[in-house]
């Protein structure tokens, strides 16, 4: 089985314009051709699934899943009924939506499965389906957006879909269904007499889409709030696709952006997004929220039969393959953080011995979903797979910048390093030019030697010597 | 051609008694109230549950049994749009509605006529006097549960044609005082039309009142021993809201509607409250409360307004 990914992220419009009207105005044109360009591209990079987050489909009872097979109907907007009506007949992937489903459960989530004929399927998911996948070829996945989450509970329901993908092991395409800012016109315009409700606005899905063409999801997410704040009407308590999004790519910056369109629908800030996992630089962080694995939030409202302890999975379940994760240690001196990997053992992250601290060996695994940039060494059967050491280097630097702030010191401070590579021939070249960008600029000492293999499939790690000064 | 006056229609030559609002409801929409009674239309099955509610409306049909009345109108939060006010505009209407929240409770078989030339005057004196408003003329479109709720619970044999107006959702582009500015003015046209049409109408508010929801679902829905309200801050808002009602003094829920939307993030963020007593002059006299009770924490009031009893006699 290969290893199941994210293989492309999208963001797209959810008014039925791009669907049945993309000749009356030349910029719902443009959207429909974006959308048409990434129906090619999620064809060519063959995936086994598409996951769709729409905003327009609210619930109350923790997340709905689609879960009919094959739901069937005649979509007819709220608003824009006198555009005309979508048929559907959609391929839902049935057995990931009930493992999703369990999934959830399994991380404290209020979760079900719907499976109903005529149930009415929303605007956003049907224009994402229709356009995305219009021969049906590739199965989709549905979630709602629930009216009272916020992001915890929205993270935690894309990591749970994330065990599912690499449970499974598929490649997948993860969409949001949203506007940017969704104010629209309130009176009936003419479709040549669209354009972003207000300047205002324009300027903040600029702000977005300059963010997101930089690869930077994590810190759109970061500021759903302020977004949701200044250009969202307050349907919903939050703005939440981007935290889905950001938690589906591992709460990264560095993904590669391309924004395909950005035009008006009714006022509305409408783009079409093409987020590419390959690390597009260091993907810096202005600081991170809390990284929460399991949803703990008051769900249980309905008394004390509810009141069921949620058991904490065992560290690893989370994980498809490889060692057991382990709490860092806590003897003095020890230094340890959330924002760096667990450990693979009883160590702590780093131990500081007067002005000096020592590093445990540090890789590129990501804190909280234990994901590797650029991609795992080899599957779970050990057959040995395409990965990028240069994504793996950046993400290893990343990890000890994270451990020496957390001591109070500085990337500056690092004066000695012994970087391990499992491929000397291979990766030398690549790890040596990030290395230049890097801790090449700070001056530390270096050793790089080749070993027969490290404990997670990973290529490169370093161990770190650090004077914090006086 | 049709000559107006302020008591009497002539139309086609023809002395048109004029038109009267014979009560005005409040009328909630919870599915839970559909799914517990067991119609032949919906698909699950229930053991009962919510018979507060369900007397309630048992109450209220009564009351109104021996009420002529020639349509009803009803405004349902849950055709939300964003676009002006909508109206539905073909004379009949049938399909399958299925509570995309609640699906496990509500899958109805509806089949329902509209009165489209009232519903057309509604539309035109709202246009006439600058709000914007549409027809919906697709016929493939599907109804929205809220309509079809309430439509049952205060009618269930569906014999009574309806007008079915959205809910435009200015609370949130804007603020509750704007919504409610525009819904009293869609009030004073409904009014209008009603009367200018020579009918005898109801008029229907399709909202709840608190509008806290639990997030979990007890395992059998209908399980009474875990309905309760939300919280203490939910309950009085009601019972103040309820207070107000029966004792005649609808300006004050105008007056503090602003308040008790955001407070009790009540149902009346859609407007359908403000447009009701607007309907209705804001009446000064009592309502009578049939039934009071909470669906998954949710407030619930079924309420009625005896026009009938209060307002001018037919000419």
């Amino acid at each position: 089985m290969s290893e199941g990914k994210i293989v492309a992220s999208f963001v797209v419009p959810v008014h039925p314009h791009t669907v049945l009207a993309p000749d009356q105005n030349p910029g719902w044109k443009k959207l429909r051709e974006a959308f048409d360009q990434a129906a090619q591209t999620i064809r060519e990079l063959e995936a086994d699934l598409i996951v769709v987050y729409s905003t327009t489909w609210p619930s109350v009872i923790g997340h709905q899943i689609q879960a009919d097979p094959n739901p069937e109907w005649v979509m007819v907007d709220h608003d824009f009924h006198d555009l005309g009506s979508i048929p559907y007949s959609f391929n839902i992937d049935q057995e990931f939506a009930h493992a999703w489903d369990d999934a959830n459960k399994t991380r404290g989530l209020q979760s079900r499965c719907v499976n109903y004929k005529g149930f009415p399927i929303d605007v956003g998911s049907v224009v994402a389906l229709t356009l995305l996948n219009p021969d049906n070829k590739i199965p989709a996945a549905i979630v709602s957006s629930n009216v009272y989450a916020n992001r915890t509970e929205t993270t935690v329901m894309a990591k749970a879909c994330l065990d599912v993908v690499k449970a499974q092991g598929k490649r997948v395409v993860a969409v949001t269904a949203m506007s940017l800012s969704n104010r629209m016109f309130t009176d009936f315009i003419e479709p040549s007499e669209d354009k972003i409700h207000s300047l205002k606005d324009h300027e903040w899905n600029q702000k977005i889409l300059e963010f997101l063409r930089q690869g930077r999801l994590e810190d759109v997410g970061q500021l759903s709030r302020t977004i949701q704040r200044q250009i969202r009407v307050q349907k919903v308590v939050a703005f939440k696709p981007m935290w889905w999004l950001s938690a589906m790519n591992g709460n990264r910056n560095d993904l590669t952006g391309n924004v395909m369109a950005y035009e008006a629908i009714h006022g509305a800030g409408g783009a079409v997004v093409h987020l590419d996992p390959t690390p597009s630089g260091v993907g810096d962080k202005e600081y991170d929220e809390e990284d929460v694995e399991y949803f703990h939030g008051e769900r249980g409202v309905l008394d004390a039969v509810e009141d069921v302890e949620i058991e904490e999975p065992s560290p690893n379940a989370v994980q498809s393959s490889g060692p057991a994760l382990w709490e860092p240690t806590e003897i003095e001196g020890s230094v340890n953080t959330d924002s760096a990997p667990k450990p693979v053992g009883a160590y702590p992250h780093a131990r500081r011995v007067g002005n000096m601290l020592y590093l445990s060996g540090v890789g590129p695994r990501q804190p909280g979903t234990n994901a590797i940039p650029g991609g795992p060494i080899h599957d779970e059967n050990g057959e040995p797979l395409d990965y990028d050491i240069k994504a793996q280097t950046h993400a290893v630097v990343e990890n000890v910048r994270r451990v020496v702030e957390e001591a109070g010191g500085t990337m500056e401070q690092v004066v000695d390093v012994t970087t391990f590579l499992v491929d000397m021939k291979r990766d030398f070249s690549g790890y040596n030019e990030v290395w230049a960008e890097t801790l090449g600029k700070v001056g530390p000492t270096r050793t790089t030697l080749a070993i027969d293999a490290l404990p997670t499939p990973i290529a490169v790690e370093m161990k770190v010597i650090v004077h914090l000064g006086e | 051609m049709q000559i107006r006056c302020p008591f009497r229609a002539v139309q086609c030559g023809r002395i048109m008694v004029k038109g009267k609002i014979v009560a005005g409801c409040l009328a909630p929409h919870p599915p839970h109230l559909v799914y517990a009674e067991n119609p032949p239309q919906n698909e699950p099955t229930a053991e009962g549950g919510w018979e507060q509610l369900r007397w309630g409306y048992e109450r209220l049909r009564a009351s109104l049994a021996d009420v002529e009345y020639d349509a009803i109108v009803v405004l349902s939060p849950h055709w939300q749009t964003y676009v002006g006010t909508h109206f539905l505009g073909l004379p009949h209407f049938e399909g399958l509605s299925v509570d995309p929240v609640f699906p496990n409770l509500f899958r109805y078989h509806y089949d329902m006529n509209i009165d489209v030339d009232l519903t057309k005057a509604i539309h035109d004196e709202a246009q006439a006097s600058g709000l914007s408003v549409k027809m919906m003329e697709n016929p493939d479109f599907r109804v929205d549960y809220g309509t079809i709720v309430t439509g049952h619970m205060f009618n269930p044999s569906w014999d009574k044609p309806m007008v079915v107006v959205s809910s435009n959702r200015s609370s949130q582009y804007y603020s509750v005082e704007v919504m409610q500015d525009m819904m009293i003015e869609l009030g004073k046209v409904t009014r209008k039309a009603i009367e200018e049409s020579g009918k005898r109408v109801v008029v229907i508010a399709s909202n709840s009142l608190s509008h806290r929801h639990f997030t979990t679902e007890s395992e059998v829905p209908e399980d009474m021993s875990k309905e309760h309200i939300t919280s203490h801050a939910m309950h009085l808002w009601d019972m103040r809201i309820i207070d107000y009602m029966v004792k005649g003094q609808s300006q004050r829920i105008l007056d503090e509607m602003p308040e008790f939307t955001e407070q009790a993030i009540a149902e009346s963020d859609g407007g359908a409250f403000s447009w009701l007593l607007s309907t209705m002059n804001v009446p000064d006299y009592p309502a009578i409360l049939h039934g009071y009770g909470t669906i998954i924490g949710t407030g619930n009031a079924i309420v009625e307004w005896p026009c009938y009893a209060h307002e001018e006699g037919d000419e």
